[in-house]
């Protein structure tokens, strides 16, 4: 097989996982890889559960792939981080958030949250939990755990902080900049000291 | 030359105003919305929002045949809506390059059906381009206007949703300007009567002869030499997953124009490797034609109908390569639905159906489909565009017929009553139909992403339109019942059910606010809707855990055991429904505590 790599986003909608996933892709290319990304739309915006791989490499084909096939799965929501496992490869990385969102059976009272996932994902051998929640104001809120995890996982993947920095700046509106600044960064530092 | 990543469907869009093209026009369906949207952003292109696909691909015909190149963008389903003009203009021809896209759902990420429109190349007799990424898309693109045009004939251009929302890197080109022809009438060319239509099919006919020629020279369809122990035969996404399963442990005959195929160089690929795999998404397309060329091939025995492939599947299938992904258990990943959003203004309705005790709804495509899921369960029905109101009708007419009482409602949306629903409604009206019609105009097509409409006062441009009232609509088809409510009354939705139950002839009810998740309201609606400033929240010591508020379903609301519920004030919309339904008042608006 080749060498390509494959990165899997999940999580829920509305968690800016496409934002993250076009920061990625904008850094690959500029790094000379060739870059393919795909993405599933349609009632996603809903309140579903979204996912968008990422894979690069120096010449790429499929735009996707299927179980196994994951060298990182980057979690924005912990139920959904589970979910994606069978995806990981077996020597795959797992760079989740501790981000719990409801889905139907919990808010309409038939379900409790599932218990005991952090063990679960712990079990791949290679994990990394990016505390988002309990950093909570730190960070700026829910609205920008995505720019943490965009911290983290650019760090795992060796690419350099300002590069990241200048092409988030270029995507989002000027107001937003020093939030996303500040929260790009805690997620950048905090992979270094892992 | 510059390169950008763009997805299939921004490559397509690129591809076209690449090859000069001037009139554009579809409606929105997942996965092929993108492609108009991107159009638009090109001023040399007249792009348009149409009200349905068949009058899309009419409008383009008719540009067509005055010379100029146009293209029309729709979903697989969409395809059949517009399959009546596809058929008789395949007969007539074209002079300008004619395009229409068809992008498939393998997998039915967002579709009621996983067709396979590649056939209608086939039953239709024009030509079907196939890429397999954005690059292709793009120049595919240029060349399918081309033999559009050389060939006077309308071209097929199908897309699936892994090529319209995959993005890869495209080498971006110039626009190139094609000077129109002038039209002039040619009774002899684009009238469609019988006796003219004999000999139009006698000419298709030759052009598809002209056309499979061209399929063995074109390097569209081009071969790749590998390990010739193993022959792929594959178009599309398929192409990719096998590129990636088998690399250079096969030889490939990898076809980017798929009607008609190219048999001579099939049989020449054949020759030159042992044991040849067809590998193609859902129906055995091109496996039945090469199976039928005397070819022995594994194709739809290994490889399933149903679904999508990955290269993980192939190889497992096709080589015995098999990755175990980790397991999982189902009860720590509970299902995670798509739902109706905080503020949906479709919740009241449906909670007000779901009240209702022997009725029958017949829902319809678009985002309140999502009446049919938990909690509010309210929908019997959804079959396709327009049948919310039609299949109504039948069941009234089967109830009748049988001597059944049972109340008869039908639910639409403002872009589908736009749509096909007016059709169904004047039928409901003359044939006196005892049914209820629900309009849930939320002023957008909201599932696809927020495109104006034909009730929404603007165009795709930006450029203003004229409103069309779906009030008007009704009273000028002669529905004698019609009423206007705002959805979030559900006291007001409760009494109009019940006192409209009885009526003779159909009953219309129109259910006008504004979708929750619109950014900017249109222009005209900016002073008719007061929308909700305040959030709700819940006083603790008030709730009696009754769970009322969680029949709404609504994902703002959770509950805690030993607690009660909660309010997620950073979501919640204000609509106020868990206040109108909470039977303690424990649910107040912020800051109006002991109210």
């Amino acid at each position: 097989m080749s060498d390509t790599k494959t990165v899997v986003l999940v999580g829920v909608g509305g968690q800016g996982i496409l934002l993250v996933s076009k920061v990625l892709s904008e850094l690959l290319v500029q790094n000379g890889y060739d870059v393919k990304m795909s993405e599933v739309h349609g009632m996603a915006q809903r309140g579903g559960s979204v996912s968008t791989q990422i894979r690069f490499g120096e010449k790429v084909s499929s735009p996707f792939m299927g179980s196994g096939g994951a060298d990182i799965l980057l979690g924005f929501e912990k139920m959904e981080t589970y979910r994606f496992l069978p995806y990981l490869k077996n020597v795959g990385t797992v760079i989740y958030a501790d981000a719990t969102i409801p889905s139907a059976p919990i808010f309409s009272g038939k379900k409790a949250y599932p218990q005991g996932l952090d063990a679960e994902i712990e079990k791949t051998g290679r994990s990394l939990r990016v505390p988002v929640t309990e950093w909570g104001a730190e960070i700026g809120g829910a609205n920008y755990q995505n720019t943490v995890l965009l911290g983290v996982l650019t760090k795992v993947l060796g690419i350099g902080y300002d590069q990241t920095e200048a092409v988030l700046l270029a995507i989002i509106k000027e107001r937003f900049h020093e939030k996303n600044k500040k929260a790009l960064s805690k997620g950048y530092e905090f992979a270094k000291r892992q | 030359m510059a390169k950008a990543l763009l997805s299939g469907n921004e490559a397509c869009a690129r591809g076209a105003y690449e090859a000069g093209v001037q009139v554009a026009c579809g409606y929105p369906g997942t996965p092929s919305t993108e492609i108009l949207e991107s159009l638009a952003q090109y001023r040399e292109i007249d792009s348009e929002w149409s009200i349905n696909e068949k009058v899309a691909l009419e409008i383009i015909f008719g540009s067509a045949f005055a010379g100029l190149r146009s293209l029309a963008t729709m979903k697989n389903v969409g395809l059949n809506v517009a399959a009546d003009p596809l058929f008789s203009g395949a007969y007539l021809g074209v002079e300008g390059g004619c395009v229409i896209i068809s992008a498939d759902d393998p997998g039915l990420h967002s579709s009621q059906t996983e067709q396979d429109n590649r056939y209608y190349a086939l039953h239709a007799k024009v030509p079907l381009f196939e890429p397999s990424d954005s690059q292709e898309t793009k120049e595919m693109m240029k060349t399918a206007f081309e033999v559009s045009e050389q060939y006077k004939i309308p071209v097929l251009f199908r897309m699936t949703t892994r090529v319209c929302h995959s993005k890869g890197l495209v080498e971006l080109g110039e626009r190139v300007e094609k000077t129109p022809t002038v039209y002039h009438r040619d009774l002899t060319r684009f009238v469609a009567t019988p006796a003219r239509c004999r000999v139009h099919h006698g000419e298709l006919e030759q052009k598809l002869k002209a056309l499979e020629e061209w399929s063995n020279e074109t390097g569209l369809n081009f071969i790749e030499m590998g390990d010739p122990k193993i022959g792929v035969i594959t178009s599309g996404i398929a192409y990719q997953h096998a590129k990636e399963a088998f690399g250079s442990r096969a030889s490939f005959l990898k076809l980017g124009f798929t009607h008609p195929l190219p048999s001579r160089k099939i049989l020449d690929f054949s020759r030159k490797v042992e044991k040849i795999y067809v590998i193609e998404e859902n129906d055995p397309f091109i496996e039945n034609h090469v199976k039928a060329l005397g070819i022995p091939v594994i194709g739809k025995e290994r490889l399933p109908l149903c679904g999508e492939l990955n290269s993980e599947m192939i190889a497992s299938r096709l080589l015995g390569e098999n990755v175990s992904g980790r397991e999982i258990t189902e009860e720590k990943a509970l299902p995670r639905p798509p739902v109706l959003c905080s503020g949906c203004p479709h919740r009241g309705v449906f909670y007000e159906l779901s009240q209702l005790k022997d009725t029958v709804i017949t829902g319809d495509i678009g985002c309140y489909t999502l009446g049919s899921a938990e909690p509010l369960n309210a929908m019997d029905t959804v079959l396709c565009m327009g049948a919310g109101i039609s299949a109504a009708i039948g069941f009234e007419r089967a109830f009748k017929k049988i001597g059944r009482t049972s109340r008869v409602i039908g639910v639409i949306g403002d872009s589908t009553f736009f749509h096909s629903g007016i059709t169904g409604l004047a039928d409901a009206v003359f044939n006196r139909s005892q049914i209820t019609v629900c309009i849930l105009d939320n002023r957008s097509t909201a599932m696809t992403g927020h495109q104006n409409n034909h009730g929404t006062g603007l165009r795709l441009s930006g450029k203003p339109a004229t409103e069309i009232e779906i009030r008007d609509i009704v009273k000028a088809l002669g529905v004698e019942h019609f009423y206007e409510i705002n959805p979030n009354d559900l006291a007001g939705l409760k009494a109009l059910l019940k006192e409209t139950a009885a009526l003779e002839g159909p009953v219309v009810i129109l259910a006008q606010w504004p979708c929750a998740l619109l950014k900017e309201l249109p222009p005209q609606d900016r002073s008719k809707y007061d929308l909700p400033q305040s959030r709700y929240t819940v006083q603790e010591d008030k709730c009696k855990k009754c769970k009322k508020c969680l029949t709404l379903g609504c994902p703002s609301i959770s509950f805690i055991h030993g607690v009660g519920s909660r309010i997620d004030e950073s979501t919640c919309k204000g609509c106020s429904l868990c206040y109108q339904v909470c039977p303690f008042h424990a649910i107040q608006k912020r800051g109006d505590r002991n109210v």
